[in-house]
């Protein structure tokens, strides 16, 4: 029942496109509510009170926040397609890297998004270093997850992000030329279906970006 | 074949006692290894090259790092002794939603009040208490986070309950007024051996945050 099943998300967030993802690739039914971050909704705000951010799932009235806990609950919840791998050292490894993706390269790339200039430019070499280390665990494989994709290939997705924002935010981090292995990662993920349901349109993304960066820039004048 | 498993800490760091309270709640011998954070020793950087950081736990020679993943894995493995985390799927993402509400807000906030003062002192311990309240309502009625006996959520705050004087000096002011049921809980832990023999006397710990102070230059 896709009633039974309900995510809040937001077109633009990585981690709410990180969790519709997870739901497609396993084929469980949920119904999606977009959320206006300027102005959320009370169901949000009842069901994330702590966070009040998205993404947010509810099964069957229970609520639960933070992408990387819901896409664990999904997979203990819905066995089919498992998406973590089975033994606990590669398990490890995979959250591992997952806690790498969104504690340092996000925020470093959040930075060089939001920036102009040196600041942007030394955010530039921090995700150079960090989009290498990362390149690094897809050497030898078809996916991080191996074989197929999987657990990490659903949390470093949002290298779309980048591969998307591209010259909106001022400088191309992600270049074929630098990171070659991640973008045959990229061409290889686009081709599933699942993926390419979740895919944010390109130009509504730099519009995006490109306002963002320009209400930054006025706020801090 | 027995098990081979060496645990790179520094005594003060609550990330690393959570991974000697998992230890000590299975009972799974190890070899505990202190490092001089001013001089790595070449395991940790060949074993934690990312972060170059502890605890690192090593697994038959594999390096499994960050805490919260390492008592996970532990979890795992030795699965048949003292479950850290519950077997029903929701209460498992509940537990790890906590884990990592503490891990967002409470090392940070802490930090903020040892390392600050004024208002910045100020924003920091209000906002420290706040974060206290909230897991005081989430342990609610419950002896521990975990239900009736010790858990993921327990294993993962009650090391900086170690820190809980250093806090209350630097930042001047009584935890325990503000939070006594989250007092009352971390006592609670320390009756277990596998708590009171991995956390470190809060004196000591205080004395260290005062040579950190001076170190830093921070008054």
């Amino acid at each position: 029942m896709a009633e039974e099943v309900k995510l809040f998300g937001m077109w633009a967030s990585p981690f709410s496109r990180r969790v519709e993802l997870a739901l497609k690739l396993k084929g469980i039914p949920y119904e999606y509510i977009e959320e206006d971050l300027s102005n959320k909704s009370p169901s949000l705000l009842k069901y994330n009170p702590i966070h009040k951010k998205v993404p947010l799932l509810v099964h069957k009235e229970k609520p639960l926040a933070e992408s990387l806990v819901i896409l664990e609950y999904l997979d203990e919840t819905w066995k089919n397609n498992p998406i973590l791998p089975q033994d606990p050292y590669e398990r490890a490894m995979a959250r591992f890297w997952a806690k790498f993706i969104d504690e340092k390269l996000l925020p470093t790339a959040a930075k060089v998004s939001h920036s102009t200039g040196k600041e942007q430019e030394q955010g530039v070499e921090e995700v150079h270093q960090q989009l290498k280390i990362l390149e690094n665990e897809l050497k030898g494989k078809e996916f991080f997850a191996g074989q197929s994709i999987g657990y990490l290939d659903i949390v470093a997705h949002v290298l779309f992000w980048f591969y998307s924002a591209g010259e909106a935010s001022g400088v191309n981090a992600l270049t074929t030329e630098k990171f070659p292995i991640i973008y045959e990662w990229i061409e290889k993920l686009i081709k599933i279906d699942a993926v390419n349901e979740c895919r944010i349109p390109k130009e509504k993304h730099q519009d995006f970006i490109r306002l963002r960066r320009e209400s930054l820039k006025s706020a801090s004048k | 074949m027995a098990d081979e498993l060496v645990l790179l800490d520094f005594w003060p760091s609550p990330f690393g006692m959570r991974v000697r309270i998992a230890l000590a709640e299975k009972g799974i011998k190890h070899e505990y290894r202190e490092e001089d954070l001013r001089n790595k020793s070449a395991l940790l950087l060949q074993m934690n090259p990312v972060h170059k950081k502890i605890p690192v736990l090593i697994h038959n020679g594999k390096p499994v790092c960050e805490s919260l993943i390492q008592v996970q894995y532990i979890d795992e493995v030795w699965h048949d002794q003292a479950p850290l985390l519950p077997s029903d799927p929701y209460q498992r993402a509940i537990a790890r939603f906590w884990a990592d509400f503490v891990d967002k807000k409470i090392y940070e906030l802490g930090r903020k009040i040892w390392t600050t003062k004024g208002e910045e002192q100020e924003t920091g311990k209000k906002e420290f208490i706040e974060c206290l309240k909230l897991l005081e309502g989430e342990l609610g009625d419950k002896p521990y986070f975990g239900g009736e006996n010790l858990g993921y959520v327990d294993v993962v705050l009650v090391p900086f309950y170690s820190w809980f004087l250093a806090y209350e000096k630097c930042g001047n002011f009584s935890i325990e007024a503000e939070c006594p049921k989250l007092i009352a809980w971390a006592q609670r832990c320390l009756q277990k051996e596998s708590v009171s023999k991995s956390l470190p006397d809060q004196e000591k710990v205080y004395g260290f945050v005062l040579q950190l102070k001076k170190i830093f230059g921070i008054e």
